[in-house]
Order: structure tokens, then sequence, then C-alpha cells
């Protein structure tokens, strides 16, 4: 559903590509994790994806049509975005927020009419967020903020999702209680795409990894494809081991120490 | 906010106007003031009301409103609390313009025009200076660039000054202390025109800076086009502040202070949020120009001045409730 076909993308007064021919697509139904170091392009391939950086050769397409061909709020009607921090100035209550997610469906003359409040129901009861309903933005955690963020995505109606780090500064609950949302939407028929830090996390839920390196693919795949410690080790410059625990059913990463702690 | 709040922000601006035509070195009964308004006679009451109080009344409401609308859109906008129409470098261009206007020995008739010309100038320079650090739709690169061009422009202010002639200083100072005075049909008019216009705008763009608050890389998945917008909103609340400046004068504190006031009683998206600014912000200045008039008489006290006097409180006791 959404493809990056050869992107390249560059920042002003820059050196080098932040993305040097990026490839891989994120089909409905799946989620589709983006990993790699600090610096390796993960976010502004979404940046690009809602015109915040211009793409300088590939192109980016929703449903094989290119987004340069698409107006921004044909994007936010298919798409919607969740970025990495998002702080309001002034707080606004739960439900008038994700009342927002129905902006890109409003012109300038027209009232949210009764689909939109369904709408806005309906992804208020998906995210799991009914009893926050009447809360003001800033009263609520860090779990649930996030929680309430992706409700206002939801009710965009379109049918995918992208987020950039949606468990930055949660804890081991609200992590999974992230994930596990996401799993549902996308079992639903969204197509979801994330950038993440969580390997762990991302092999045990993502139905497809593209590694970056340094603004390249450096592997992509299943988990098993990409979780290895041949293709790890060199992309994060770290020692480390890569672990099977049947309880967990995936593999996971665990980097070592520089030097091996001394024994007592 | 609930309907009757709604009322109560429309009561006290009818009641704040009629006190204010109502109050002063002579007092006039209601009767008489709905006698003069209806235009039937000619007495000592209603020549007062017609041709001293009502333009008075008449300035300050649009004042105010305007103010208070533009300080509205411009704190969504930049996602800033600080954030009022003067910080854009409109106060300074318009005080450079009246003052050398002023000092070029130019009819006091055409400082209006010289004020509105030189916030304009101002507008377009800090414009300018955003885009030439090459961020064209940059909030904070605009806020930035406003203060360095007003901060520029008050400079330029005191090197006219140091060599007025007196005359001319106290003309600058008074107009940079506001007032709404001396203010003609005429000038009214044309405020009207920029206030109603440009305010109708801004509602209509309402839900765009609802958006723009979420922050700009939340506001562009969100379908809005981020810079374009910014810049339209920053043009035409500026329009604003500049025609207000121009018939006024520096009227402080309004801008800043009123919003914060209407989110204090539970507005928060914009479209009320801007309706009530403007309702708020007419509601403030009539009453602080009621008491420059009426406090120390027969001295006036500036408008600016009491703006701020009265706006402070609210401001501290607002900021009381926010820690």
């Amino acid at each position: 559903m959404i493809r990056y076909d050869e992107v390249r993308i560059r920042y002003p007064r820059a050196t080098r590509d932040a993305v040097a021919g990026v490839s891989f697509e994120a089909a409905r139904g799946a989620i589709t994790a983006v990993v790699g170091p600090n610096g390796s392009g993960k976010s502004t391939l979404i940046r690009a994806l809602i015109g915040r950086m211009p793409v300088m050769a590939g192109r980016i397409s929703i449903d094989g049509a290119p987004t340069a061909s698409l107006r921004a709020e044909e994007i936010a009607r298919r798409v919607a975005v969740v970025t990495q921090r998002e702080e309001l100035a002034f707080p606004l209550m739960v439900d008038e927020y994700v009342g927002l997610g129905r902006f890109p469906h409003l012109g300038m003359w027209h009232a949210a009419g009764e689909r939109d409040r369904n709408a806005v129901d309906q992804s208020i009861t998906a995210a799991g967020v009914d009893h926050l309903r009447d809360r003001r933005i800033d009263a609520l955690s860090g779990g649930e903020w996030q929680r309430v963020r992706l409700a206002r995505a939801l009710a965009q109606g379109g049918d995918a999702l992208v987020l950039d780090e949606p468990t930055a500064f949660l804890d081991v609950g609200h992590e999974m209680a992230v994930f596990e949302l996401l799993h549902r939407v996308a079992r639903d028929g969204h197509a979801v795409l994330l950038v993440s830090h969580q390997l762990n996390l991302v092999a045990r839920f993502a139905d497809h990894m593209v590694l970056l390196h340094r603004g390249s693919v450096a592997a992509a795949g299943t988990a098993a494809d990409v979780m290895r410690v041949d293709v790890l080790s060199p992309v994060y410059e770290w020692p480390l081991v890569v672990t099977h625990d049947p309880a967990v059913g995936a593999p996971a990463l665990v980097p070592l120490r520089q030097s091996q702690p001394r024994s007592p | 906010m609930s309907f009757w709040r709604w009322v109560a922000l429309v009561v006290a601006l009818v009641a704040a106007s009629l006190l204010a035509l109502a109050v002063g070195t002579v007092n006039i009964p209601l009767l008489e003031i709905w006698h003069a308004l209806a235009g039937a006679n000619h007495s000592m009451a209603s020549i007062i009301v017609r041709n001293l109080r009502a333009p008075r009344v008449a300035l300050a409401i649009l004042v105010g409103a305007g103010l208070g609308m533009s300080g509205a859109a411009l704190q969504g906008t930049m996602r800033n609390p600080l954030a009022e129409p003067y910080l854009l470098g409109v106060s300074g261009g318009a005080a450079v313009g009246a003052v050398l206007a002023s000092a070029a020995g130019l009819s006091a008739a055409l400082l209006p025009l010289a004020a509105f010309a030189g916030a304009i100038v101002a507008v377009i320079a800090a414009f300018a200076v955003a885009h030439a650090a090459g961020a064209r739709g940059d909030p904070r690169v605009l806020l930035m660039a406003g203060v360095v061009v007003g901060a520029f422009a008050n400079a330029g202010i005191m090197v006219v000054l140091a060599n007025a002639e007196p005359n001319t200083v106290r003309n600058a100072l008074w107009w940079m202390m506001g007032s709404v005075a001396d203010g003609t049909w005429t000038q009214i008019a044309i405020l009207f025109g920029y206030v109603v216009a440009g305010g109708a705008i801004l509602v209509l763009l309402g839900r765009h800076i609802d958006v723009l608050a979420l922050g700009e890389d939340t506001a562009a998945g969100l379908g809005l086009n981020v810079d374009a917008s910014i810049r339209r909103i920053f043009l035409i609340a500026s329009l604003i502040a500049a025609a207000t400046v121009s018939a006024a004068g520096l009227v402080g504190f309004v801008g800043l202070v009123v919003p914060h006031l209407v989110r204090a009683a539970g507005v928060r998206r914009h479209r009320p949020l801007l309706v009530g600014s403007a309702l708020t912000g007419a509601t403030l200045v009539v009453l602080a120009d009621l008491l420059a008039r009426i406090l120390r008489p027969p001295a006036e006290l500036p408008l600016g001045a009491v703006t701020a006097l009265i706006g402070v409180p609210f401001f501290l006791i607002k900021l009381r409730r926010l820690v």
C-alpha cells in the first residue's frame, strides 16, 4: 500500500544523503518495521511521506499513486501519521483532540457531522480510551497519551498507520499494550508502518523488517532474516548475541559488555 | 463553553459600552443616551454622546476586538503563550512611521496612514528576514525575525527623537501610549472593515490553527499545507494589528492577556476562542478607556498604561492557577 522506490533524500547543506536509494513496501494487513541505529534515516522516511522533506530521486507512492501527485489532505485521508513527539501548547479535551483527526475530511465551511462523530467514537473505543474521553490531555500519563494519539490517527479513517517510535518513553507494560493494539489494527486490514529502536519487540510483532544503515537497506525480510548476529553487529557496531527463548517465540538481541564483568 | 457564558460575554460588552457612554465629567442617564443615539435632539447630552463618547466607545470596541483576535490567532499558530501582535514588529514599525511623519511636519491627519505604512513595512521586513534565514514558515524564526525588526525600529525611533523638536517628541510619545480619544468616523469605518473582514477569515481558518497548535509535523500529517497556512495567518493577524495601531496607537497587553482569559473560561478550540477573544478584548478596552477618562479628571491617563494595569492582575491570577 505504501511503497518506497529507490528514494533518495538529502538535508540542505549536508554532504551525504540521509536516505540513499531505499526501496520497500508496507502492505495491508501487516506490520512493517523500519529499524536501524540513530541517524540511519528512519524518521526522514516518514517526514518525506508527509512532504516535510523533499524527495530528490525515486518516489513514494500510496496504492500506486505517487505522493507528489496527491494533495496533502488526500494523503491524510489515506495515511495517518503519529510523530515521535507531540506537545500541545494549549491542552484540549481527549475527545476534542481525537476530533482533530477528522480535519482532512472537513472543508472550511463544514461543521463535523454524524459520520465524523461516529468515526471519533469508534476510534476512541478501538484504542481503548473510552474512560479518558473527558480528561484533559495534560492530565494523561505517557501511556494514555500515546493511546489517545493512536485514537486520533485511527479517526483519520484511512487504512494505513505510520508511527515514529510509538513506544519511546513507555514502560514494559505500556509498550506491550501499544504493540498489541497495533497488531489488532493490522489484523483488521490496516497497513502499519513503524519506525522503532525496540528490536526485540519489533521482532515479535512485525511481519516484515527493514534494517537501515547509513541511509541504505542493510537487510530486509522476516525477523529470522534480520535478527542475526552477522547482520546486526556490523550495523550497530557493537558486540552482541541473538538468543532464542522458546517462551518468547522470536529471536531476541542481547548486547554484550565491552569487557566481561569480573566474577566475584 | 456553554450558551449562557456567551450570553454573559455579550451582555458584559453591552453593559461596559453603555457605562462608558453614560459616565464622565458629565453623567448622562440611560434614557438620554437612547435619545442621543436615536438622533432625535440637539441637547448638550446628545452632542456629548454622539460626538465625543460614541466614537470613542466604537474605536475602543474595534481596537480591543482586533487585538484580542490577532493575539489568539498568533498564540495558537506559534504554539507560544507569550506571542502577541506587537512581537511581530508591527508596533515598532508603526511607531517609526508615525514618528517620521511627525518629524517631517506632516499633518496629524496623515499620522495613521504613516503608521499603517510603517507597520506593513515591518511585517514585510520580518517575513524577508525569516525567508533569508531559510525558514519561510517556521514560527520560531518568524517570531525572532519580528523581535529583531522591532528592536531595529526602536533604535530608529530613538535616533529620530534625539534631534526632534519637543512638539514631535510629545506627539510621538502620546501616540506610543495609545489613545482612542481622537478617532474620526472615517477611521472607525476603515478599522471596522479590517477587523470584521480579517476576523471573519481568522475564524474560518480556526480549525487550521487548532491543527497547527499540535505542532508542524502533526499538522502536515493531518493534511495541512503548513508553511502557507502559517504565513497566511501571520499576515492577517498582522494586518488587523497594524490597522488598530494606526487608529489608536499602541494599546499594550490586550493581545497577550485576552486569549488567556478566554481559555481560562474553558474555551479551547480556536473558532470559539477567536470570537470570545474579540468580545472580551472589546469589553476590556472599553472599560480601560473609561478608567483612563475618569480616574484623574480633567487629565486623561494613557490607554496603554491602563490596559496593562488591568491586564497584569488578571494575568497574575491566571498564572497562579497555572502553577
